[in-house]
């Protein structure tokens, strides 16, 4: 919503206020001013001048001489423009002066300065200007000629601003209307505002009865059949229309909104739009058959060509207004090219109606045309609105000498609004709002913006156009506005102390992140939906339950149609992206939840499952990240050894070398070197590793709870076995045969070597371990190392595990 | 000769040897050579047989103090001797201080996670729970129970992905509100952070999916001005002691009176500059006291419990404060972006 300063001091008269002050206050009680411009802000020194005398310029066909009498003196000012007479009145940038752009309707932020100089050898001292020149245009000013000088009406006063003259020493602001403010998206609402805002009377227009002797209503019938999608239709009558311009200050007015002014039924269409909120349609009544207006539904498949020339869809829920035959307008939206007013129009029908706002809404987006009328329409009007509006229509018709006023008004009502009442409270608004305030002052706020006080029933009377307000919390809101947000103070609350906290998923997930950097993995985040390809590229088959994925109804587009069902696909993209990037030695980790329907449709919450995922590529293999993961589960308080069973059959992970990460029985997760395939069609062309634990099977598992275990008193006797074992005998069989056979005594082993090649007998390989064994309570003894030894060695033995000589 | 003389030499001999070695090695050659079991003053010794045995003990006395002069002596060379060595050997190791550093690979957090838990240190500090809830969440909690009625036009589609009319991605974090609320457990402090959707196309500065982090709190006597203390305390610890607030009227469906909440731009204190648009200040929040009807439909009786609520966009926050001006950089991963947190 825009509006000019000018225009709000016309309802606010004695508003006298900076744009900044205005903007400043304004956002303070509500109404935010996103912005303004000053329209004069690049214009300076330009005032009305008089030519008095043109001369050919001596060396140049297409330059002439002009003197000119700016008032206070006589310039010589050398012009190419090609529409400069003598006795003209045009606007005059004096040397030193500034426009704000070219002749081309170019503006240059700043402005351009003029300088007095020579052009052709003849001295130039200021420039007459074009309406461009002076940062506006034709559309704005149609009175200005196509090419050239702007030329002022002969009663305009020589050596006078030509800025004001033309009502360029304005200011637009912006606002940001909130969507409870209908009212507020029309001129007379945030004047209203203003008013208040500063404390200053409000005087909203005076709209005078109008009309001759006849009758409205012998001019045309109105039904409405949907009331619910059309409370209120208010239809007027004018009949010997003239079109013509509307007055300068009308298309001041306009312009200064942004609104480029046609003719004067038009311009007052527009003009009541903006300054009462309400938009209204003008039909020619010689096209409206049988004098009658039907409010329908429009039929399934219906077609319609608006006033644009589209032929547009309709279905059954799009509300139509129509005549005894046929449709003449999409209610609220646009009317019929059928029905359109041209020049040649002896009888108006104005109509101003309220329309069900959500029915507005969905109707523009079906139809797929949203207007300046729609757009006020489907925030929900006040039915009120659309009387005051239309009786304000025609008053200015009259007024502007437009047309003869026919009496009377069909006014179609099924619902009419009263006022709401709120029980007046002023100690609960205090409550609420921190504050002691007077009830005195209380309704002096309200009354500022016409909440009226009922002494009788101690109510609020809150007139409809404030739709919003119909609780003691609304009320106290108008009050803390004007009272004003920055005097409202500042306190902690009080009451029953409360614990913060962290609950125990997050603090594991802040170890997950701490655990992760300190590996050297970085923290990325991808989107929750991706695209249902992304289960071909990782090669899981058809049958895959990632692929019961949940679909979004209305997506982004197919590459954000899905909601993820593992966090493979993301990890593989964010490495991806780095690898193409060149980047080296890429360690990624990711926390983010994958989505899994309990059955599709959906028709409960799917289980949403937080995924940490690690993925890395460049130095390092699986094992460096087969540590990460031990990492933290040794930091979670997961102490035991971990399973790794190489059967998950991931397709997207090498065969050979993938594993399911088994703790107490329960499955973690997964984690191996990225199938060469799925990492060639994502474009990683190095060695890809990826671990996928899934924190909620964690939970359980995991304590915050450390023991202290005591360090040993006594001396731990090592053992060194070297050994050839068969190929397919893996480290963590001979590792569960340590821990078996070693019994008490066993402390800890580690591999420390591990051999295949020249050296070896072909199908084996050669593996060493450092065996640690220790009593608590004793220095151990030769033999019982010896016996616990034994029992490892004809363990290794039924492995078909020898010692190496 | 005299025993007496001789000792007398032998110890002048010594002393003079002993200031001439040139280190610890010398130093040891000459002990060896007066003091050794073949040594000087051991030779010495061996004439003591023939001195009568009248004068052997004041001989054999003479013999030791010579021998303990001589050690003394011996003593103080040596840890001379060993200090200049320690200096030399010192000397000899200075290294090249501004050589690179050999870092650990550390990895880092995302920036939002940065700004989240800056977020939640100071709310937790104050008391609040952080609490979680379901992204893919029902109409019911994002809309229903906030106010937001069916035909809202907040509840267009055009703004929410849906997945049928019933259930859809939750397009803010306040449904969060109405989970707690529901659970009955008074007085809430709670915040909660997570990720919200939006049918927003991706661009510099906008994202289909991004963060919020959701405060709440309920208690008999909460006012708009614990609301306005809370918040103008959050802002000072979270952009430091001299920032200022501004708070303007707003509307939201959930909370009346509304409010958004402005920061004094932490760039140029408030003069205005580029980075607040010359304003000097920027929007940071919304914020207001939770609305009656929330209240009720929640289960709580709004005649006895008031609250208040708001609304952080932690992405806002984490571009703000860290001066980086592409949404896009947050999901992109690159970890030549990553390394700068």
């Amino acid at each position: 919503m825009n509006t000019s300063l000018s225009w709000i001091r016309q309802y606010v008269p004695d508003l006298d206020v900076t744009p900044q002050e205005y903007a400043d206050a304004m956002t303070l009680s509500g109404t935010k001013v996103e912005n303004f411009v000053r329209l004069d802000a690049d214009l300076q020194d330009i005032v009305i001048g008089q030519i008095e005398k043109i001369e050919r310029h001596p060396d140049a066909d297409k330059l002439v001489i002009c003197q000119v009498n700016v008032g206070k003196e006589r310039v010589q000012i050398v012009t190419g423009a090609p529409n400069v007479e003598e006795g003209q009145k045009v606007p005059v940038v004096l040397d030193g002066g500034r426009v704000a752009g070219g002749h081309d309707g170019k503006m240059t932020p700043g402005g351009i300065p003029i300088k007095k100089g020579k052009l052709r050898g003849v001295e130039s001292c200021g420039m007459m200007c074009s309406i461009e020149e002076l940062g506006s245009s034709r559309d704005m000013y149609p009175e200005a000629p196509e090419l050239g000088i702007y030329i002022f009406p002969e009663d305009a006063v020589i050596g006078e601003s030509a800025v004001h003259a033309l009502g360029l020493d304005d200011v637009i602001f912006e606002y940001e209307i909130t969507s409870n403010r209908v009212d507020c998206y029309s001129v007379i609402g945030i004047a209203r505002e203003a008013a208040a805002t500063f404390q200053k009377e409000f005087h909203p227009p005076v709209v005078t009865k109008t009309g001759n002797a006849e009758d409205a209503a012998d001019y045309v019938k109105v039904t409405v059949k949907d009331e619910r999608l059309c409370p209120r239709y208010c239809a007027r009558v004018v009949k010997n229309v003239k079109i013509g311009p509307s007055p300068k200050w009308m298309q001041r007015c306009l312009a200064a909104n942004g609104i480029r002014p046609i003719n004067n039924l038009v311009d007052i269409t527009n003009y009541v739009m903006e300054e009462y909120g309400q938009p209204m349609h003008a039909y020619d009544l010689a096209t409206i058959q049988g004098q009658e207006i039907i409010v329908r539904c429009a039929d399934k498949g219906e077609k319609f060509v608006t006033l644009d020339g589209q032929e547009r869809m309709m279905d059954d829920t799009v509300l139509m207004i129509c005549d005894s035959e046929k449709p003449i307008g999409i209610a609220g939206i646009m009317g019929g090219e059928n029905s359109m007013i041209t020049d040649q129009v002896q009888t108006v029908l104005f109509e101003a109606a309220c329309f069900d706002g959500t029915n507005i809404r969905l109707s523009s987006k079906k139809v797929g045309l949203r207007t300046d009328a729609s757009g006020k329409f489907e925030k929900g009007l006040d039915p009120n609105n659309a009387v005051a509006a239309i009786d304000r229509a025609c008053q200015l018709m009259e007024e502007l000498g437009a047309g003869e006023v026919v009496g009377g008004i069909v006014d179609i009502c099924s619902q009419t609004k009263e006022p709401a009442r709120v029980p007046f409270e002023p100690e609960r608004i205090n409550a609420l709002l921190g504050t002691e305030i007077s009830q005195e002052e209380m309704l002096d706020y309200l009354a500022g913006v016409e909440l009226s006080y009922d002494e009788a029933t101690n109510e609020i009377i809150v007139p409809t156009f404030r739709q919003d307000v119909a609780c003691t919390a609304d009320v106290a809101e108008e009050v803390a506005r004007f009272y004003g947000y920055d005097k409202i103070p500042t306190t902690l609350p009080t009451g029953e102390a409360t614990t913060g906290k962290l609950p125990f998923k997050l603090r594991i997930e802040q170890v997950a992140r701490d655990i992760a950097e300190y590996c050297g993995f970085s923290q990325g985040m991808v989107y929750s939906f991706e695209s249902p390809k992304v289960f071909d590229k990782l090669l899981l088959p058809a049958d895959d339950p990632c692929r019961r994925a949940i679909t979004i109804a209305n997506p982004l587009g197919e590459d954000f149609s899905i909601m993820r069902t593992t966090s493979v696909n993301g990890m593989l993209v964010s490495l991806a992206t780095n690898y193409n990037r060149r980047n080296k030695n890429v360690r990624l980790y990711e926390l983010g939840n994958i989505y899994l329907a309990k059955e599709l449709p959906l028709t409960e919450l799917p289980d949403e499952r937080m995924k940490f995922t690690l993925g890395m590529y460049g130095e390092g293999d699986f094992y460096t990240l087969k540590g990460v993961c031990e990492e933290f589960f040794e930091k979670i308080g997961m102490k035991e050894k971990p399973q790794y069973r190489p059967d998950g059959g991931y397709p997207f992970l090498h065969p050979g070398r993938q594993a399911d990460i088994y703790y107490k029985k329960k499955k973690l997760g997964y984690l191996g070197e990225v199938h060469p395939l799925v990492a060639q069609s994502y474009g990683i062309g190095e060695k890809a590793y990826l671990a996928v634990l899934d924190i909620p099977t964690l939970l359980p598992l995991a304590s915050f709870d450390h023991k202290y275990t005591g360090i040993a008193k006594y001396p731990a006797t090592m053992r060194d076995i070297s050994m050839v074992v068969p190929k397919e005998v893996s480290a963590g069989q001979i590792e569960a045969m340590l821990t078996q056979r070693g019994g008490k005594l066993l402390e800890s082993y580690q591999l420390f070597d591990i051999y295949e090649g020249s050296q070896i007998q072909k199908g084996f390989k050669s593996m060493a371990y450092s065996i640690v064994f220790r009593a608590k309570d004793r220095t151990l003894e030769d033999k019982e190392v010896n016996a616990a030894m034994k029992k490892i060695l004809n363990g290794l033995e039924s492995l078909n595990i020898r010692l190496r000589a | 000769m005299d025993m007496k003389q001789k000792l007398q030499e032998l110890h002048e001999e010594a002393v003079r040897k002993i200031q001439a070695s040139e280190g610890l090695e010398r130093l040891n050659e000459v002990r060896v050579a007066y003091l050794g079991k073949k040594g000087e003053l051991t030779a010495l010794l061996k004439g003591m047989k023939d001195v009568s045995a009248e004068e052997r003990p004041v001989v054999g006395q003479l013999v030791n103090e010579t021998r303990n002069k001589i050690e003394g002596i011996l003593e103080e060379t040596k840890k001379k001797l060993e200090a200049a060595a320690l200096e030399a050997q010192l000397q000899e190791e200075v290294i090249d201080v501004t050589l690179p550093a050999k870092k650990a690979q550390i990895g880092h957090r995302h920036p939002n996670t940065i700004a989240l838990e800056e977020l939640e240190r100071i709310f937790i500090g104050m008391g609040y729970e952080v609490v979680e809830g379901p992204e893919v969440e029902y109409a019911d909690y994002n809309f229903t129970k906030l106010n937001i009625p069916e035909g809202h036009p907040a509840r267009d589609e055009q703004d929410t992905f849906f997945i049928n009319s019933s259930i859809l991605l939750r397009s803010q974090t306040s449904p969060v509100q109405a989970r707690t609320m529901e659970k009955g457990k008074l007085p809430i402090r709670m915040i909660a952070p997570g990720r919200v959707f939006r049918s927003d196309e991706v661009d510099a500065t906008h994202s289909p999916s991004f963060h919020q982090v959701e405060g709440l709190v309920i208690d008999k006597k909460i006012t708009l001005a614990d609301l306005k203390g809370t918040l103008e305390e959050f802002a000072r610890e979270l952009f430091g002691p001299e920032t200022k607030t501004k708070f303007r009227p707003h509307h939201f469906p959930f909370t009346e009176p509304s409010a958004e909440m402005d920061v004094s731009c932490f760039k140029c204190g408030g003069v205005g500059c580029r980075f607040c648009k010359g304003s000097g200040w920027i929007e940071i929040l919304g914020c207001g006291m939770v609305h009656p009807h929330v209240l009720e439909m929640c289960g709580i009786d709004p005649k006895r419990y008031t609250g208040f609520a708001f609304g952080i966009g932690l992405e806002r926050i984490a571009l703000l404060k860290y001066e980086i001006d592409d949404m896009r950089l947050l999901y992109e991963n690159d970890v030549r972006f990553l390394k700068q947190f």
